[in-house]
Protein backbone atom coordinates (compact mmCIF):
# COMPACT_ATOMS: atom_id res chain seq x y z
CA UNK A 1 0.00 0.00 0.00
CA UNK A 2 1.12 3.35 -0.83
CA UNK A 3 2.06 5.79 1.84
CA UNK A 4 0.52 8.45 -0.12
CA UNK A 5 -2.98 7.64 -0.23
CA UNK A 6 -4.18 8.56 -3.51
CA UNK A 7 -7.52 9.90 -3.64
CA UNK A 8 -6.57 12.53 -1.24
CA UNK A 9 -3.46 13.22 -3.39
CA UNK A 10 -5.75 13.47 -6.58
CA UNK A 11 -8.46 15.73 -4.95
CA UNK A 12 -5.67 18.58 -3.81
CA UNK A 13 -4.60 17.79 -7.71
CA UNK A 14 -7.53 18.99 -8.72
CA UNK A 15 -8.01 21.68 -6.55
CA UNK A 16 -4.40 23.15 -6.69
CA UNK A 17 -4.51 22.73 -10.48
CA UNK A 18 -1.72 20.62 -12.44
CA UNK A 19 0.57 23.66 -12.32
CA UNK A 20 0.80 24.10 -9.24
CA UNK A 21 1.00 20.27 -7.81
CA UNK A 22 5.01 21.12 -7.75
CA UNK A 23 5.17 24.14 -6.24
CA UNK A 24 2.97 22.39 -2.87
CA UNK A 25 5.04 19.73 -3.34
CA UNK A 26 8.34 21.76 -3.39
CA UNK A 27 7.19 23.46 -0.16
CA UNK A 28 6.20 20.46 1.76
CA UNK A 29 9.86 19.44 0.86
CA UNK A 30 11.50 22.48 1.72
CA UNK A 31 9.65 23.50 5.20
CA UNK A 32 8.68 19.49 6.57
CA UNK A 33 12.65 18.93 7.25
CA UNK A 34 12.42 23.01 9.18
CA UNK A 35 9.53 21.50 11.44
CA UNK A 36 11.15 18.57 12.60
CA UNK A 37 14.24 20.51 12.97
CA UNK A 38 12.45 22.75 15.54
CA UNK A 39 10.53 19.88 17.26
CA UNK A 40 13.97 18.62 18.35
CA UNK A 41 15.39 22.03 19.28
CA UNK A 42 11.95 22.70 21.10
CA UNK A 43 12.42 19.18 23.33
CA UNK A 44 15.81 20.23 24.30
CA UNK A 45 14.73 23.87 24.94
CA UNK A 46 11.79 22.08 26.65
CA UNK A 47 9.34 24.77 24.30
CA UNK A 48 5.99 22.86 24.71
CA UNK A 49 4.43 25.46 22.48
CA UNK A 50 6.77 25.62 19.89
CA UNK A 51 6.91 21.48 20.02
CA UNK A 52 3.24 21.27 19.84
CA UNK A 53 2.75 24.06 16.84
CA UNK A 54 6.06 22.39 14.30
CA UNK A 55 3.48 18.96 14.98
CA UNK A 56 0.26 20.32 14.19
CA UNK A 57 1.92 22.18 11.09
CA UNK A 58 3.36 18.78 9.78
CA UNK A 59 0.17 16.70 10.70
CA UNK A 60 -1.40 18.99 8.56
CA UNK A 61 0.47 18.93 5.85
CA UNK A 62 0.89 15.33 5.93
CA UNK A 63 -2.89 15.41 5.93
CA UNK A 64 -3.14 17.73 3.07
CA UNK A 65 -0.72 15.51 0.91
CA UNK A 66 -2.54 11.91 1.66
CA UNK A 67 0.50 11.15 4.22
CA UNK A 68 -1.89 9.19 6.49
CA UNK A 69 0.55 7.58 8.23
CA UNK A 70 3.26 10.51 9.06
CA UNK A 71 -0.31 12.75 9.80
CA UNK A 72 -1.02 10.07 12.83
CA UNK A 73 2.34 10.39 14.20
CA UNK A 74 2.08 13.91 14.17
CA UNK A 75 -1.05 14.17 15.50
CA UNK A 76 -0.10 11.70 18.72
CA UNK A 77 2.50 14.04 19.05
CA UNK A 78 0.45 16.99 18.93
CA UNK A 79 -1.30 15.84 21.64
CA UNK A 80 1.25 14.46 23.67
CA UNK A 81 2.41 17.93 24.20
CA UNK A 82 -1.52 19.60 24.39
CA UNK A 83 -1.26 17.62 27.82
CA UNK A 84 2.44 18.46 28.63
CA UNK A 85 4.10 15.76 28.17
CA UNK A 86 7.08 16.04 26.50
CA UNK A 87 8.50 12.18 27.07
CA UNK A 88 7.94 11.14 23.45
CA UNK A 89 10.84 8.19 23.65
CA UNK A 90 12.08 7.78 19.94
CA UNK A 91 8.53 9.01 18.57
CA UNK A 92 10.51 11.83 17.07
CA UNK A 93 12.72 9.56 14.95
CA UNK A 94 10.22 7.50 13.73
CA UNK A 95 8.64 10.44 12.86
CA UNK A 96 11.58 11.87 10.68
CA UNK A 97 12.06 8.30 9.19
CA UNK A 98 8.27 8.81 8.23
CA UNK A 99 8.97 12.16 6.48
CA UNK A 100 11.43 10.92 4.70
CA UNK A 101 9.43 8.01 3.27
CA UNK A 102 6.78 10.52 2.34
CA UNK A 103 9.46 13.04 0.55
CA UNK A 104 10.90 10.55 -1.65
CA UNK A 105 7.55 9.26 -2.76
CA UNK A 106 6.11 12.97 -3.38
CA UNK A 107 9.32 13.75 -5.27
CA UNK A 108 8.22 11.01 -7.91
CA UNK A 109 4.90 12.40 -7.52
CA UNK A 110 6.20 15.91 -9.39
CA UNK A 111 5.23 16.41 -13.04
CA UNK B 1 -12.79 34.22 -19.10
CA UNK B 2 -16.23 34.52 -17.06
CA UNK B 3 -17.02 33.90 -13.24
CA UNK B 4 -20.19 33.01 -11.86
CA UNK B 5 -19.81 35.20 -8.88
CA UNK B 6 -17.96 38.71 -8.76
CA UNK B 7 -14.22 38.57 -7.90
CA UNK B 8 -12.59 39.74 -4.81
CA UNK B 9 -9.79 40.61 -2.87
CA UNK B 10 -8.90 38.05 -0.10
CA UNK B 11 -6.10 37.68 2.45
CA UNK B 12 -5.50 34.46 3.25
CA UNK B 13 -3.40 33.76 6.64
CA UNK B 14 -1.82 31.18 7.61
CA UNK B 15 1.74 30.17 8.86
CA UNK B 16 1.95 27.37 6.92
CA UNK B 17 3.19 27.52 3.32
CA UNK B 18 1.63 24.43 1.66
CA UNK B 19 -1.56 25.45 3.27
CA UNK B 20 -1.14 29.31 1.74
CA UNK B 21 -0.12 28.09 -1.66
CA UNK B 22 -3.05 25.27 -1.91
CA UNK B 23 -5.80 28.28 -0.55
CA UNK B 24 -4.21 31.01 -2.91
CA UNK B 25 -3.93 28.60 -5.49
CA UNK B 26 -7.67 27.37 -5.48
CA UNK B 27 -9.20 30.67 -5.03
CA UNK B 28 -6.43 32.57 -7.84
CA UNK B 29 -8.45 29.55 -10.12
CA UNK B 30 -11.57 30.99 -9.00
CA UNK B 31 -11.02 34.56 -10.34
CA UNK B 32 -10.05 35.95 -7.05
CA UNK B 33 -7.05 38.14 -6.39
CA UNK B 34 -5.66 37.03 -3.31
CA UNK B 35 -2.85 38.29 -0.79
CA UNK B 36 -0.74 36.01 1.81
CA UNK B 37 0.47 36.84 4.80
CA UNK B 38 2.55 34.38 7.27
CA UNK B 39 1.61 35.04 10.44
CA UNK B 40 -0.99 37.28 12.88
CA UNK B 41 1.03 40.47 13.04
CA UNK B 42 1.58 40.63 9.05
CA UNK B 43 -2.15 39.89 8.86
CA UNK B 44 -2.85 43.13 10.53
CA UNK B 45 -0.52 45.45 8.54
CA UNK B 46 -1.75 44.18 5.56
CA UNK B 47 -5.09 44.88 6.35
CA UNK B 48 -4.68 48.00 7.48
CA UNK B 49 -2.85 49.39 4.56
CA UNK B 50 -5.42 47.53 1.50
CA UNK B 51 -8.89 47.02 1.86
CA UNK B 52 -9.73 43.37 1.55
CA UNK B 53 -12.98 41.69 1.39
CA UNK B 54 -12.07 39.04 2.88
CA UNK B 55 -9.87 37.45 5.21
CA UNK B 56 -9.16 33.16 5.16
CA UNK B 57 -7.55 32.93 8.57
CA UNK B 58 -5.97 29.89 10.28
CA UNK B 59 -6.05 29.72 14.31
CA UNK B 60 -2.90 28.11 15.27
CA UNK B 61 0.40 30.95 14.17
CA UNK B 62 3.21 31.90 15.97
CA UNK B 63 3.51 35.70 16.78
CA UNK B 64 -0.04 36.50 16.90
CA UNK B 65 -2.57 33.91 16.78
CA UNK B 66 -5.88 33.41 14.55
CA UNK B 67 -7.93 34.38 17.86
CA UNK B 68 -6.20 37.11 18.51
CA UNK B 69 -6.09 38.89 15.34
CA UNK B 70 -9.91 38.22 14.93
CA UNK B 71 -10.45 40.19 18.12
CA UNK B 72 -8.13 42.58 17.19
CA UNK B 73 -10.49 43.40 14.02
CA UNK B 74 -13.27 43.18 16.12
CA UNK B 75 -12.67 46.02 18.24
CA UNK B 76 -11.21 47.91 15.31
CA UNK B 77 -13.91 50.26 13.77
CA UNK B 78 -12.01 49.91 10.70
CA UNK B 79 -11.79 46.63 10.44
CA UNK B 80 -14.61 45.03 11.95
CA UNK B 81 -17.02 44.98 8.94
CA UNK B 82 -14.37 42.85 6.74
CA UNK B 83 -15.61 38.83 7.25
CA UNK B 84 -13.44 36.83 8.58
CA UNK B 85 -13.45 32.59 7.70
CA UNK B 86 -11.28 30.33 10.24
CA UNK B 87 -9.64 28.08 8.65
CA UNK B 88 -8.75 25.01 11.36
CA UNK B 89 -8.13 21.37 12.04
CA UNK B 90 -11.04 19.38 12.45
CA UNK B 91 -9.41 18.79 16.27
CA UNK B 92 -9.54 22.61 16.79
CA UNK B 93 -13.46 22.59 16.68
CA UNK B 94 -13.60 23.90 20.44
CA UNK B 95 -11.52 27.34 19.28
CA UNK B 96 -13.57 27.34 16.06
CA UNK B 97 -16.82 27.55 18.08
CA UNK B 98 -15.06 30.33 20.46
CA UNK B 99 -13.90 32.63 17.52
CA UNK B 100 -17.98 31.87 15.82
CA UNK B 101 -18.96 32.86 18.61
CA UNK B 102 -16.95 35.96 18.95
CA UNK B 103 -18.09 37.27 15.06
CA UNK B 104 -16.32 35.60 12.78
CA UNK B 105 -18.35 34.55 9.66
CA UNK B 106 -17.67 31.03 9.19
CA UNK B 107 -14.97 28.17 9.24
CA UNK B 108 -13.53 25.72 7.47
CA UNK B 109 -11.68 22.52 8.11
CA UNK B 110 -8.54 21.89 6.57
CA UNK B 111 -7.30 20.24 4.23
CA UNK B 112 -9.53 22.47 3.14
CA UNK B 113 -12.37 20.71 0.89
CA UNK B 114 -12.64 23.20 -2.59
CA UNK B 115 -15.86 22.38 -2.91
CA UNK B 116 -16.72 23.74 0.18
CA UNK B 117 -14.40 26.53 -0.12
CA UNK B 118 -15.65 27.89 -3.03
CA UNK B 119 -19.03 28.06 -1.84
CA UNK B 120 -18.12 29.65 1.57
CA UNK B 121 -16.33 32.51 -0.38
CA UNK B 122 -18.60 33.10 -2.54
CA UNK B 123 -21.38 33.07 0.11
CA UNK B 124 -19.41 35.69 2.69
CA UNK B 125 -18.72 37.83 -0.86
CA UNK B 126 -22.17 37.96 -1.56
CA UNK B 127 -23.35 38.99 1.93
CA UNK B 128 -20.50 41.74 2.27
CA UNK B 129 -21.43 43.04 -0.95
CA UNK B 130 -25.45 43.37 -0.16
CA UNK B 131 -23.93 44.95 3.14
CA UNK B 132 -21.63 47.50 1.46
CA UNK B 133 -24.72 48.37 -1.06
CA UNK B 134 -26.86 49.00 2.17
CA UNK B 135 -24.27 51.01 4.09
CA UNK B 136 -23.44 53.35 0.67
CA UNK B 137 -27.35 53.45 0.39
CA UNK B 138 -27.72 54.74 3.92
CA UNK B 139 -24.50 56.88 3.93
CA UNK B 140 -25.99 59.33 1.02
CA UNK B 141 -28.86 60.06 3.80
CA UNK B 142 -26.80 59.82 7.01
CA UNK B 143 -23.01 59.86 8.77
CA UNK B 144 -21.29 56.75 9.13
CA UNK B 145 -22.34 56.51 12.84
CA UNK B 146 -25.66 56.73 11.83
CA UNK B 147 -25.58 54.18 9.11
CA UNK B 148 -23.68 51.94 11.18
CA UNK B 149 -25.98 52.26 14.14
CA UNK B 150 -29.11 51.42 12.09
CA UNK B 151 -27.23 47.99 10.55
CA UNK B 152 -26.32 47.11 14.22
CA UNK B 153 -29.66 47.79 15.34
CA UNK B 154 -31.65 45.92 12.51
CA UNK B 155 -33.92 48.92 12.17
CA UNK B 156 -36.06 48.37 14.72
CA UNK B 157 -39.54 50.28 13.64
CA UNK B 158 -39.86 50.76 17.55
CA UNK B 159 -40.18 54.93 18.49
CA UNK B 160 -38.99 57.11 21.44
CA UNK B 161 -38.86 60.55 22.36
CA UNK B 162 -35.67 61.43 21.63
CA UNK B 163 -33.98 65.01 22.45
CA UNK B 164 -32.95 66.94 19.11
CA UNK B 165 -33.04 70.01 16.94
CA UNK B 166 -34.83 69.80 13.39
CA UNK B 167 -33.74 71.55 10.22
CA UNK B 168 -35.89 72.92 7.37
CA UNK B 169 -34.65 73.86 4.49
CA UNK B 170 -36.38 75.21 1.22
CA UNK B 171 -35.46 77.19 -1.69
CA UNK B 172 -37.11 80.40 -2.23
CA UNK B 173 -39.81 80.65 -5.39
CA UNK B 174 -38.32 77.87 -6.47
CA UNK B 175 -41.69 77.32 -8.77
CA UNK B 176 -40.77 80.38 -10.83
CA UNK B 177 -37.52 79.39 -11.08
CA UNK B 178 -38.39 76.11 -12.68
CA UNK B 179 -40.80 77.66 -15.29
CA UNK B 180 -37.77 80.02 -16.34
CA UNK B 181 -35.53 76.95 -17.63
CA UNK B 182 -35.24 73.86 -18.97
CA UNK B 183 -36.78 70.80 -17.18
CA UNK B 184 -33.21 69.31 -17.37
CA UNK B 185 -31.19 72.46 -15.99
CA UNK B 186 -33.86 72.02 -13.27
CA UNK B 187 -33.30 68.41 -11.82
CA UNK B 188 -29.38 69.72 -12.31
CA UNK B 189 -29.69 72.33 -10.23
CA UNK B 190 -31.61 70.60 -7.59
CA UNK B 191 -29.13 67.73 -7.76
CA UNK B 192 -25.75 69.89 -7.31
CA UNK B 193 -27.84 72.14 -4.62
CA UNK B 194 -28.50 68.69 -2.30
CA UNK B 195 -25.16 68.07 -2.75
CA UNK B 196 -23.67 70.72 -1.28
CA UNK B 197 -26.07 70.82 1.37
CA UNK B 198 -25.73 66.97 2.35
CA UNK B 199 -22.25 67.65 3.02
CA UNK B 200 -22.69 70.89 4.99
CA UNK B 201 -25.26 68.42 7.24
CA UNK B 202 -24.27 65.03 7.45
CA UNK B 203 -20.46 67.44 8.18
CA UNK B 204 -21.92 68.47 11.24
CA UNK B 205 -23.46 65.13 12.40
CA UNK B 206 -27.18 65.75 11.33
CA UNK B 207 -29.46 63.09 8.98
CA UNK B 208 -31.40 63.96 5.89
CA UNK B 209 -34.03 62.06 6.38
CA UNK B 210 -36.86 63.79 3.80
CA UNK B 211 -36.39 65.68 0.22
CA UNK B 212 -39.42 67.19 -1.36
CA UNK B 213 -39.14 68.77 -4.04
CA UNK B 214 -36.54 71.76 -3.18
CA UNK B 215 -36.99 71.30 0.57
CA UNK B 216 -34.96 68.96 2.66
CA UNK B 217 -35.98 68.08 6.64
CA UNK B 218 -33.12 67.19 9.03
CA UNK B 219 -32.52 65.50 12.62
CA UNK B 220 -29.85 66.11 15.07
CA UNK B 221 -28.92 64.68 17.89
CA UNK B 222 -31.04 61.31 16.74
CA UNK B 223 -30.79 58.66 15.96
CA UNK B 224 -27.17 58.66 17.61
CA UNK B 225 -27.76 61.67 20.55
CA UNK B 226 -24.91 64.00 20.33
CA UNK B 227 -25.13 66.46 23.73
CA UNK B 228 -24.49 69.41 21.01
CA UNK B 229 -26.75 69.08 18.32
CA UNK B 230 -28.17 72.35 18.66
CA UNK B 231 -24.84 74.01 17.70
CA UNK B 232 -24.38 71.66 15.29
CA UNK B 233 -27.52 72.25 13.41
CA UNK B 234 -26.81 75.93 13.73
CA UNK B 235 -23.29 75.25 12.47
CA UNK B 236 -24.69 73.45 9.55
CA UNK B 237 -27.23 75.69 8.85
CA UNK B 238 -24.08 78.69 8.57
CA UNK B 239 -22.18 76.32 6.69
CA UNK B 240 -25.34 75.91 3.85
CA UNK B 241 -25.17 79.51 3.38
CA UNK B 242 -21.63 79.82 2.73
CA UNK B 243 -22.18 76.83 0.04
CA UNK B 244 -24.22 78.61 -1.21
CA UNK B 245 -22.29 82.00 -2.04
CA UNK B 246 -19.79 79.78 -3.55
CA UNK B 247 -22.62 78.16 -5.52
CA UNK B 248 -24.51 81.22 -6.76
CA UNK B 249 -21.06 82.41 -8.30
CA UNK B 250 -21.07 79.27 -10.32
CA UNK B 251 -24.58 79.76 -11.22
CA UNK B 252 -23.94 83.54 -12.42
CA UNK B 253 -20.45 82.38 -14.50
CA UNK B 254 -22.91 80.15 -16.31
CA UNK B 255 -25.58 82.58 -17.02
CA UNK B 256 -27.91 80.34 -14.63
CA UNK B 257 -30.11 81.71 -11.74
CA UNK B 258 -28.73 82.27 -8.44
CA UNK B 259 -30.57 80.89 -5.73
CA UNK B 260 -31.67 81.70 -1.79
CA UNK B 261 -32.89 79.57 0.78
CA UNK B 262 -34.56 79.72 4.22
CA UNK B 263 -33.29 77.34 6.90
CA UNK B 264 -35.96 76.96 10.39
CA UNK B 265 -34.70 75.26 13.17
CA UNK B 266 -36.04 73.87 16.52
CA UNK B 267 -35.44 72.31 19.36
CA UNK B 268 -37.16 69.78 21.77
CA UNK B 269 -39.03 66.60 22.43
CA UNK B 270 -39.53 64.77 19.30
CA UNK B 271 -40.96 61.28 18.75
CA UNK B 272 -38.51 59.69 16.61
CA UNK B 273 -38.53 56.20 15.09
CA UNK B 274 -38.69 54.31 11.87
CA UNK B 275 -41.62 54.35 10.05
CA UNK B 276 -42.79 52.69 6.68
CA UNK B 277 -43.11 48.87 5.96
CA UNK B 278 -40.18 46.22 6.11
CA UNK B 279 -39.43 46.90 2.16
CA UNK B 280 -39.50 50.91 2.44
CA UNK B 281 -38.90 52.83 5.92
CA UNK B 282 -37.07 55.92 6.79
CA UNK B 283 -35.89 57.37 10.04
CA UNK B 284 -38.21 60.41 10.80
CA UNK B 285 -39.12 62.23 13.71
CA UNK B 286 -42.73 64.25 14.26
CA UNK B 287 -44.33 66.21 16.67
CA UNK B 288 -44.62 69.61 17.81
CA UNK B 289 -41.15 70.92 17.57
CA UNK B 290 -40.99 69.27 13.77
CA UNK B 291 -43.85 71.74 12.61
CA UNK B 292 -42.40 74.57 14.73
CA UNK B 293 -38.90 74.58 12.69
CA UNK B 294 -41.40 74.02 9.66
CA UNK B 295 -43.11 77.46 10.70
CA UNK B 296 -39.95 79.00 11.32
CA UNK B 297 -38.61 78.46 7.91
CA UNK B 298 -41.52 79.12 5.69
CA UNK B 299 -41.31 82.74 8.32
CA UNK B 300 -37.96 83.63 6.64
CA UNK B 301 -39.34 84.59 3.59
CA UNK B 302 -41.57 87.46 5.27
CA UNK B 303 -38.67 88.21 7.76
CA UNK B 304 -36.14 88.38 5.02
CA UNK B 305 -33.39 86.20 6.91
CA UNK B 306 -31.84 83.31 5.56
CA UNK B 307 -31.56 81.48 8.98
CA UNK B 308 -34.01 81.57 12.04
CA UNK B 309 -34.16 79.55 15.20
CA UNK B 310 -36.59 78.77 18.31
CA UNK B 311 -35.69 80.00 21.53
CA UNK B 312 -35.09 76.19 22.66
CA UNK B 313 -32.29 76.44 20.14
CA UNK B 314 -30.62 79.36 21.05
CA UNK B 315 -29.99 78.27 24.36
CA UNK B 316 -26.90 77.20 25.29
CA UNK B 317 -25.23 78.21 21.76
CA UNK B 318 -21.82 79.39 22.12
CA UNK B 319 -20.83 82.99 22.19
CA UNK B 320 -18.97 83.10 18.87
CA UNK B 321 -22.56 82.37 16.95
CA UNK B 322 -24.40 85.70 16.73
CA UNK B 323 -28.46 86.23 17.21
CA UNK B 324 -30.68 88.63 16.55
CA UNK B 325 -33.79 88.46 18.60
CA UNK B 326 -36.98 89.04 16.81
CA UNK B 327 -38.94 88.86 19.60
CA UNK B 328 -42.42 86.87 19.68
CA UNK B 329 -44.22 85.05 17.00
CA UNK B 330 -47.51 83.67 17.47
CA UNK B 331 -47.52 80.54 14.57
CA UNK B 332 -51.05 79.76 12.73
CA UNK B 333 -52.65 76.44 15.15
CA UNK B 334 -50.34 77.67 18.28
CA UNK B 335 -51.92 78.77 21.00
CA UNK B 336 -48.52 80.18 22.98
CA UNK B 337 -46.12 82.81 21.30
CA UNK B 338 -42.53 81.28 20.12
CA UNK B 339 -39.32 83.83 20.88
CA UNK B 340 -37.43 83.45 17.38
CA UNK B 341 -33.81 84.71 16.67
CA UNK B 342 -32.43 85.19 13.23
CA UNK B 343 -28.48 83.88 12.95
CA UNK B 344 -25.78 86.01 11.88
CA UNK B 345 -24.04 84.45 9.17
Amino acid sequence: MSIIDPATFNELKQMSGVDFINELIDAFLDDGPDMIQNMYTALDEKDIESFRRNAHSLKSNANTFGATELGTLAKELEFMAKENNLEVGNRLEVLKEAFGKVAEELKGMRT
Amino acid sequence: MRFAHEPGYLLVVDDNKVNRILLARGLEGDGHKVETAENGKRALEKLRTDSFDLVLLDIEMPEMNGYQVLETCLRDPELRDIPIIMTSSLDEIDSVVKCVELGAEDYLNKPVNPILLRARVNASLEKKRLRDEQRKLFRTFATREVADELLRTGFSLGGKYVNASVMFADIRSFTAIGEKQEPSDTIELLNNYFALMFEAIVGHNGTVNQLEGDGLMAIFGAPIHHDAHREHAVRAALEMIELLKGFNIEQAAQNKIPIKIGIGIATGRVIAGYTGTQYRATYTCVGDTVNIAARIEKHTKEAQRPIMIDQYTSEGLPNDIELEALGPMLFKGKQQAIHIFAVKG
